[in-house]
């Protein structure tokens, strides 16, 4: 189901006197810490006992996912990632005829789908620790890195950290626009914004590039918030990493391939990391910016209880329906929601626990927004356009 | 040759396969093929007693050797899990790659339960490089006296079969208890070794008095029955600790403790009862300790004066992951209890279960 939008968060809270709740039932400590914790629950009529329940069924759920977990999730991802290193060395070995047309076509498509489910289904999963009970270290979320120019240990921090501990809180979560682009009513309108949908087709393109700057807080070294001395550690790390990328893709496997296919494999090496980008941004972006998802203030989520946290990720992140290909090749953050509540649990899990998660929403009143991709999708291209003009 | 050609390759197509690595790829049609790690496959499995199993297992180009003694942490995943413990192989240390294990289930033991019930040839283990100062000296010691009970008898057969084979011929006397005749690995090897003229074989069945070549637990009065000039001989010994107990305070009163040299079996630590404060939590690499106080380890490890690297303080990020080196600790969101080296646990949401020590 999708929310209406009177109850988005970019609603005035005018009627929201604490007058309409009902407190009888309260005692004068739960309603203070209910305020405290969250105008958004209480408008959602949600009280301090009612989030901490809510997070109990949660928790509940989590653990019966962990309590099963086992050979058929190793053999899993470990399938995955046989076929993604086969794609890649396939591709690799057919670009070596990369000047006849065909063979051109399938290496860029080879590649494309290896770097897809590369970074989506097998590197974001594993950086997360969902497979870190394996105890195998190709499966360790210390030990892994993808193949993308953003080094794992940098994107641990802001991504595994920062994002998902701060989930749409304005002022606290960079993922809110990446600090690039106005995505969020409460964020300051300035002439930028206007450059916000050049901004982001630039971003769709160079998107690895962008989460590879993304820890370096270039807009706070550039505004002078941020002192140059503590950036570079980090920038030189990321352009190690994407200098590495940039000889395997354009001067390792070009010269490889010898003179007549160097251009050719060179330009799908090319073509498979724009696919890449673009696929990567428009599956992120309808994570947490569609129609219907909430922001939360600092204020209100000082202090946060467990359920409070819960109840901020599921309003704060929107999922994809699809087929179960698109589910894989979008690493399953079309299950964004049950992502953002079970960082760590294995993602091909997602599926099979979003039935459940929405009946617990649904017993609970609260909104879980789902649809197809092009009605999210469409409705992140909307905001992005509108929010650059107020 | 070719394997010096091949990892000097692997070196040039790592920069090709970034970042991950040459290895990966072959690993997808030789799961064995490593430029680093020791890795193996079982060859043969033979039961030679109830509740025991005898491995080979032929180790990739990676595998050092090992002397006749020493023990390596094998790896195997059940159920999608990975789990290490130490073995000694039994085999005569040499050039060869295929190592030997003798693997006893023990009532509790995941691993040697798994082994002995499910190992079959072609089961893909991790290894790790020999370790351990248990072990003959390079220079042979004129009179060798080895004791093994039980499942210790391994590094001690690994030692007689090593003098064996290098045609030692110095006196050399082994003793091996075990409970019962039916109990006794290696029957017909060491009725052969014994055969041997410088060689004395003792089977002590424990359970069953007269059924073997002498009875009863080991005293001074067992070890003269044996060899009158034992005081003598240096002395190699693993097994329970009831027999390593008794063995070295005869040593002790003998006043040659410094002839005796053991290897201690390593058992699973018992788990401690929940909420437990009070236990020694030990920061190993900060060479730091306190007495734990029941909160997560992240926070104890805070108030001692250390800095460990955390990120969400709630169990989600995984930045704070530490390997666990010994004893027990509870997931305060779970309230599972996590035991066993080398288990990599979440130290923000992770308190201490009894006496702990963390890689930290």
């Amino acid at each position: 189901m999708t929310i209406t939008t009177d109850l988005s968060p970019t609603a005035e809270p005018a009627e929201l006197d604490g007058a309409e709740l009902d407190t009888t039932e309260l005692d004068a400590a739960a309603l203070v810490s209910d305020r405290q914790l969250s105008s958004t629950a209480a408008r959602l009529g949600l009280s301090a006992g009612d989030l901490e329940a809510f997070g109990a069924e949660l928790d509940a759920l989590r653990k019966s996912v962990l309590d099963d977990l086992g050979q058929s999730d190793v053999d899993y991802i470990r399938k995955v990632i046989k076929v993604q290193r086969s794609l890649a060395a396939g591709g690799r070995a057919v670009l070596f005829a990369s000047f006849f047309p065909p063979a051109w076509l399938a290496g860029a498509a080879a590649l494309s789908v290896s770097k897809i489910l590369d970074n989506m289904e097998i590197g974001h999963n594993v950086m997360h620790g969902q497979y870190d009970w394996t105890r195998d270290p190709a499966l360790s979320s210390k030990n892994f890195d993808w193949d993308t120019a953003c080094p794992g240990d940098q994107w641990r921090h802001s991504h595994n950290y920062l994002h998902h501990t701060f989930t749409n809180i304005v002022g606290k979560d960079r993922d809110i626009g990446y600090g690039i682009l106005r995505m969020s009513p409460d964020q300051k309108w300035t002439r930028a914004a206007l450059a916000n949908p050049a901004i982001a087709f630039a971003l769709a393109l160079m998107f690895e590039h962008g989460v590879m700057l993304h820890d370096v807080e270039a807009e706070r070294v550039l505004s002078g918030d941020k002192p140059w001395r503590e950036a570079w550690p980090t920038l030189r790390g990321g352009l190690h990493k994407t200098a590495r990328q940039l000889v395997k893709d354009y001067v390792i496997w070009p010269l490889a391939t010898g003179p007549i296919s160097a251009g050719p494999t060179a330009a799908a090496n090319l073509t498979a990391n724009i696919v890449r980008n673009v696929w990567a941004f428009t599956i992120i972006f309808c994570g947490h910016f569609p129609d219907g998802t909430y922001e939360f203030s600092i204020e209100e989520t000082e202090g946060e209880s467990r359920g409070h946290w819960y109840f901020r990720q599921l309003l704060g992140s929107a999922n994809i329906t699809g087929s179960p290909l698109f589910h894989l090749m979008s690493g399953n953050l079309s299950h964004q929601i049950e992502h953002h509540l079970f960082t760590d649990l294995p993602a091909a899990r997602y599926p099979k626990i979003a039935p459940q998660v929405q009946e617990i929403c649904e017993r609970y009143g609260l909104p879980y927004n789902s649809g197809p991709l092009r009605r999210q999708f469409g409705s992140v291209v909307r905001k992005i356009c509108r929010l650059a003009l107020r | 040759m070719l394997t010096e050609t091949l990892k000097r390759a692997a070196v040039i197509l790592d920069a090709a396969a970034t970042p991950h690595g040459f290895d990966s790829y072959v690993q997808l049609v030789a799961p064995t093929w490593s430029t680093s790690e020791v890795r193996g496959r079982v060859g043969h499995v033979d039961r030679q007693t109830p509740g025991t199993v005898t491995l080979t297992i032929d180790t990739n180009r990676n595998w050092a050797g090992f002397r006749a003694g020493q023990y390596v942490q094998l790896t195997v995943e059940i159920d999608g899990v990975r789990h290490t413990r130490c073995y000694s192989p039994a085999h005569a240390a040499g050039a060869g790659r295929t190592i030997e294990l003798t693997v006893k289930a023990h009532p509790d033991g995941l691993v040697s339960n798994y082994l002995v019930g499910h190992a079959r040839p072609g089961l893909l283990v991790g290894l790790s490089q020999a370790q351990g100062q248990f072990c003959l000296p390079e220079a042979r010691p004129a009179r060798i006296l080895l004791i093994s009970g039980g499942s210790g008898i391994t590094p001690v057969m690994s030692m007689l079969r090593t003098l064996a084979a290098e045609d030692h011929d110095q006196p050399v006397t082994f003793v091996h208890y075990c409970l019962t005749g039916r109990d006794l690995t290696y029957r017909q090897e060491l009725a052969e070794l014994s055969a041997r003229p410088n060689v004395r074989v003792v089977r002590v069945f424990t359970d069953e008095p007269g059924t073997g070549d002498l009875d009863g637990f080991a005293s001074v009065e067992q070890l003269d029955a044996i060899d009158p000039e034992w005081r003598k001989a240096e002395t190699y010994m693993c097994g329970p600790a009831p027999l390593m107990d008794s063995v070295e305070r005869i040593f002790a009163a003998a006043g040659i403790s410094e002839q005796l040299h053991t290897e201690a079996f390593t058992l699973a630590q018992v788990v401690a009862e929940a909420g437990d404060v009070g236990g020694r939590l030990v920061f190993g690499r900060s060479a730091t300790s306190v007495t734990s106080n029941g909160r997560p380890v992240l926070e104890q490890a805070e108030a001692a004066g250390l800095a460990p690297e955390h990120g969400c303080r709630m169990g989600i990020c995984h930045s704070c992951i530490c390997p666990l080196t010994s004893g027990a600790v509870r997931d305060l969101l779970t309230g599972d209890v996590t035991t066993g080296p080398g288990q990599e646990i979440r130290i923000c949401v992770s308190a201490p279960v009894g006496d702990v020590e963390i890689d930290l």
